[in-house]
């Protein structure tokens, strides 16, 4: 472990600003800064990960403007079972995620050909394809956007974590004390805010890289349209006889590993818990829904149908009874 | 739900007792797309354990939606065919179809949200959402009112 605190270290200083300044310096595609609204997605290579936290770090440094700052003491919230979410005083904290923490290194430890190997890899929301956290939000404050980013608008979230409830990872973290909720019933509705990466969705605007990715020493990470990302994690699957993890789960996700080893053996090795989300297999969250949806559309036909074939019978016995008549 | 227009008393009784439990099942599930229901205990009552699931509210949400369509589309078309010829609309009626065309009308737009590929503006989302809800009380405290006047859906062509 002190071999790789002293790695650690190295790199921050050293390799990580080397990384910044050579990504910084490249120009970036029209489709990476979001100009083409085509959505985008992560690639995230394991096994170039080191684990030096540089990419965690960078991004509490790039997001700490939107980090919360709350006001205490908290308003005495009802019912008593409603506890406060207070992580001010552990901002600091790195090993999950939490509101001033929006990614983290998740270690593994898997056995590989009778060899013990430890991965690490970066974690933080998946950004969804058809993230349920921006569909079932009551208020419209969780919204993906047109390049593929789901993000929390912190300015109307009460910080009900009903989306922290139905991701399936329950990324988003919750922060009493700050948002719009102090502002209406503090008491008796919401609890704060809800705090997740929103891939530095300002830094694309401006033609930048998001910061865990600018920073990163090894290039763990990429970004690009979609369809280029997944082409490019199949061509590695394929040539280290790998895994892929995030095309399919949740219905599709815009962050996609490629690992070495099976995401079940990650998975079983991982730590999982609160904030530190898991790498099993997603089932499409919202399919249910999308096929009700469906068919809604076929309800108003029966509907219709209904009752046009109530007037035919109807019709067809009065023809019948007057006939009978003459 | 009183109609000159139902061909027996039981259709009649059908259709009311139809309407009123799927706008229960709907304003309840509704209500519980909001975490209100844990917070507040009611998913503590015996038997709404489910109502603390969001996902559980949201398929029974859309399952109403689907006999609401039905039910709206066989009153319509029954009202179209038949029924215009035979009574009139009440005032409350109108106010009543309104906020129902409101409640409806927000709510496809929400469902066309939820479907994969298909995005609003932050903006209209939320007014959406927002809308959505306000339609619902607005028509439950009118709903109220009607019933404490008794002022029905119909009335008779020379009424």
């Amino acid at each position: 472990m002190n071999t790789s605190i002293s790695r650690r270290t190295f790199l921050k200083g050293g390799l990580a600003a080397a990384g910044a300044v050579a990504a910084s310096s490249l120009p970036l595609p029209s489709a990476v800064k979001g100009e083409t609204g085509q959505e985008l997605a992560t690639l995230i290579d394991i096994r170039k990960c080191i684990g030096c936290e540089a990419c965690v770090e960078a991004c509490k440094e790039a997001n700490a403007s939107k980090f919360p700052e709350p006001k205490k003491p908290y308003p005495k919230m009802y019912p008593s079972r409603v506890k406060v979410s207070d992580w001010s005083d552990k901002r600091d904290d790195m090993d999950r995620l939490t509101p001033y923490n929006w990614v983290f290194i998740q270690e593994a430890k898997v056995t590989v050909n009778g060899k013990e190997e430890t991965y690490t890899f970066p974690r933080r929301c998946m950004h969804c394809q058809n993230p349920p956290c921006a569909d079932l939000c009551p208020w419209g404050a969780a919204r993906k956007l047109k390049n593929g980013i789901t993000r929390i608008d912190a300015d109307i979230c009460l910080g009900g974590a009903k989306c922290e409830d139905v991701c399936p990872w329950h990324i988003p973290q919750r922060q009493t004390g700050v948002g719009l909720y102090l502002d209406i019933l503090p008491s008796l509705a919401g609890n704060g805010v809800m705090y997740k990466c929103d891939r530095c969705y300002n830094r694309l605007e401006e033609g930048k890289l998001p910061a865990c990715i600018e920073v990163c020493p090894e290039n763990v990470q990429k970004i690009g349209p979609r369809d280029e990302i997944i082409k490019e994690a199949h061509a590695i699957a394929k040539e280290i006889n790998g895994y892929i993890y995030g095309e399919k789960e949740n219905g599709g996700t815009n962050t996609i590993y490629v690992s070495p080893v099976p995401f079940e053996k990650l998975n079983a090795s991982i730590k999982k818990g609160p904030g530190k989300p898991g790498l099993q297999p997603v089932e499409d969250s919202m399919a249910h829904a999308d096929n009700l949806a469906k068919a809604m559309v076929i309800a108003p036909i029966a509907g219709i149908a209904a009752a046009a074939g109530k007037f035919f019978a109807a019709s067809k016995k009065a023809i019948r009874s007057e006939e009978g008549k003459k | 739900m009183r109609s000159h227009a139902y061909e027996s008393a039981a259709e009649r009784k059908w259709l009311k007792w139809s309407y009123l439990g799927i706008f229960i099942v709907m304003a309840f599930t509704g209500f519980g797309q909001m975490p209100i229901f844990k917070r507040f205990y009611i998913s503590d009552v015996p038997g709404l354990g489910w109502s603390a699931d969001f996902y559980a509210t949201h398929y029974i949400h859309y399952l109403g939606a689907i006999l609401l369509f039905v039910l709206l589309a066989y009153i319509i078309t029954d009202y179209l065919i038949k029924g215009r010829s035979e009574f009139r609309l009440t005032a409350s009626a109108y106010v009543r179809i309104v906020l129902l065309g409101g409640i409806v009308v927000t709510g496809i737009f929400r469902v066309l949200k939820n479907l994969p590929d298909v995005l609003f503006s932050p903006g209209f989302t939320m007014f959406i959402d927002i809308a959505h809800l306000g339609f619902m009380m607005a028509y439950l405290m009118a709903a109220l009112v009607f019933l404490i006047f008794k002022s029905g859906w119909t009335k008779g062509i020379d009424d």
